[in-house]
């Protein structure tokens, strides 16, 4: 298992292939369905004009992504009460959700990884291409397990779209991925889609 | 009316973080079919450490601890208005210990309630009187991912050439299964209901997946059917998590249902490799938790 440490240079992203295993370590943002509508709308496409500390937020954010790493996920969080913040449960969402903002908001921040899982469309994989960057697929449903990799949480950003919907800014140690999508133009889901689609159109004819 | 918001609690806590055994055996044979060194072997075995640990933690085994679908069945004398306010105050409470995610959010307004409860429809809870004087509580916990991928037929479907008869049937569950890829966390579980209308098709495609697992349609022909379909998904070869691989989906379960003439529905509701769903009976003054 290869360790790489946020931020990610485009050479050791270049290095990245379909299939790797990687243990990921250093500081990351949670940011799901609301985080990429927001992103879009108010800073990308420009539709919606910042409101509240939206702008605020924005500038702490860029320095993070920049080199960066997204990760969809939705935690299960204790300590909202006292503001002493830890994560219980951590696993990916379904990131395919995403796919109409995540190349644009890739290119925007510069954004060399995304966690999730069940990977992303071919608009993406462009996108990947392009920024450079890469997919990493976390395990769907390890959220006990992979919650254990998040030894702090450093802050968060618009809790009220929700504790699922937050930013979460958190620092790993070791989070077990694998890249399925890489800045080569490969993707592991858009084969196993094509050769699982071969066997259906032969059982369909049966 | 006694009050069993502590043992409801209790039931959250357990469907929740402890993964029923008839899945984990499932889940514990699958990995020996991947290839050693395999994503889809190891896929399968971060799998078995996270039950292991969230079992051993009292954490949840997914963070998206779902929408909560509760089904109560009640002897005479219980009243159905206090259940539903025990059931609701354990999962607010559960919310509080992080036996849940906040889960509840507001169609038009977005907010998240932050307690799971939502209007009067969050979380679902049906209630049913029965015979007999023992009380149980069935908790399901289905997340959104595999949520998501849930499909429903009109049949006929020219497109896949699928006739109004249990060879369409199988046409459309094998298709679900191959729109679904990765994305509902495979390995999975289906749930089909053939008939009905499109809510009541939905409904009782999720019923049945309160069954054990290997339970069969007492019909020898939908239990053929529910063999052959999950031998046939396995074919497709996603596998775990859609990594490619020989386990796809673990179980399928059918029921058939009346439908009127003119609708003809085939209904899939996909359960994730987390399939929580745990059971309370009330027995006296006996709380038994499967």
């Amino acid at each position: 298992m290869r360790e790489i440490t946020i931020p990610i240079s485009d050479d050791v992203i270049r290095e990245l292939k379909v299939g790797d295993p990687v243990a990921l370590n250093g500081v990351m943002i949670t940011g799901r369905d609301a985080v990429h509508k927001w992103m879009i709308e108010t800073f990308i496409k420009k539709t919606r004009a910042p409101q509240g500390d939206d702008l605020a937020v924005y500038e702490a954010l860029k320095p993070v992504l920049a080199g960066g790493v997204i990760y969809h996920c939705g935690p299960v969080v204790s300590g909202l009460e006292t503001k002493e913040y830890k994560f219980v449960a951590a696993g990916p969402t379904t990131s395919i959700r995403e796919e109409p903002y995540q190349a644009d908001v890739m290119k925007h921040f510069n954004v060399k990884g995304v966690i999730g899982k069940g990977g992303m469309g071919p608009k993406t994989l462009k996108g990947c291409q392009e920024t450079p960057g890469v997919y990493f697929h976390a395990i769907g449903g390890a959220a006990t397990f992979i919650a254990q990799s998040v030894t702090r949480v450093l802050g968060v950003h618009k809790l009220d779209f929700g504790v699922p919907e937050a930013i979460w800014v958190i620092e790993v140690k070791d989070l077990p991925v694998v890249v399925t999508m890489d800045s080569h133009g490969q993707s592991l889901h858009q084969v196993i889609e094509e050769q699982s689609g071969k066997v259906l159109q032969d059982l369909l004819t049966k | 009316m006694r009050d069993l918001t502590h043992e409801i609690l209790e039931l959250i806590r357990r469907t929740s973080s402890d993964l029923p055994k008839d899945v984990e055996e499932r889940l514990k044979a699958a990995v020996e079919k991947e290839t050693p060194g395999s994503a889809a072997r190891g896929a399968l075995e971060t799998i078995l450490k996270n039950v292991e640990l969230s079992r051993k933690n009292s954490s949840p085994i997914c963070q998206d601890t779902g929408t909560p679908i509760f089904y109560v069945k009640y002897p005479a004398g219980w009243s159905t208005l206090q259940l539903k306010k025990q059931i609701r105050a354990a999962l607010a409470d559960a919310t509080k210990r992080s036996y849940m995610r906040p889960n509840s959010v507001d169609a038009v307004s977005d907010k998240n309630t932050g307690n799971n409860l939502g209007g009067d429809d969050f979380p679902y809870i049906h209630f049913e009187e029965i015979e007999g004087d023992e009380l149980t509580i069935e908790l399901m916990l289905k997340g959104g991912g595999c949520e998501n991928v849930g499909a429903q037929y009109s049949m006929p479907d020219n497109r896949l050439g699928a006739g109004r008869d249990l060879a369409g049937v199988r046409k459309a569950v094998l298709d679900a299964v191959h729109k679904a890829q990765g994305q509902g966390c495979a390995p999975g579980i289906l749930g089909v209901a053939i008939g009905g209308d499109h809510g009541s098709g939905y409904i009782k495609s999720k019923e049945v997946l309160y069954d054990k697992i290997g339970a069969r349609n007492p019909d020898p022909k939908l239990a053929a059917l529910e063999e052959q379909l999950t031998r046939e998904a396995n074919e497709m070869g996603i596998g775990p998590m859609g990594f490619g691989g020989k386990t796809t989906v673990i179980d399928t379960k059918i029921i058939g249902l009346s439908r009127v003439p003119a609708s003809y529905f085939v209904t899939v509701s996909y359960m994730c490799w987390a399939y929580r769903r745990r059971k309370m009976t009330v027995r006296g003054e006996e709380v038994i938790y499967d």
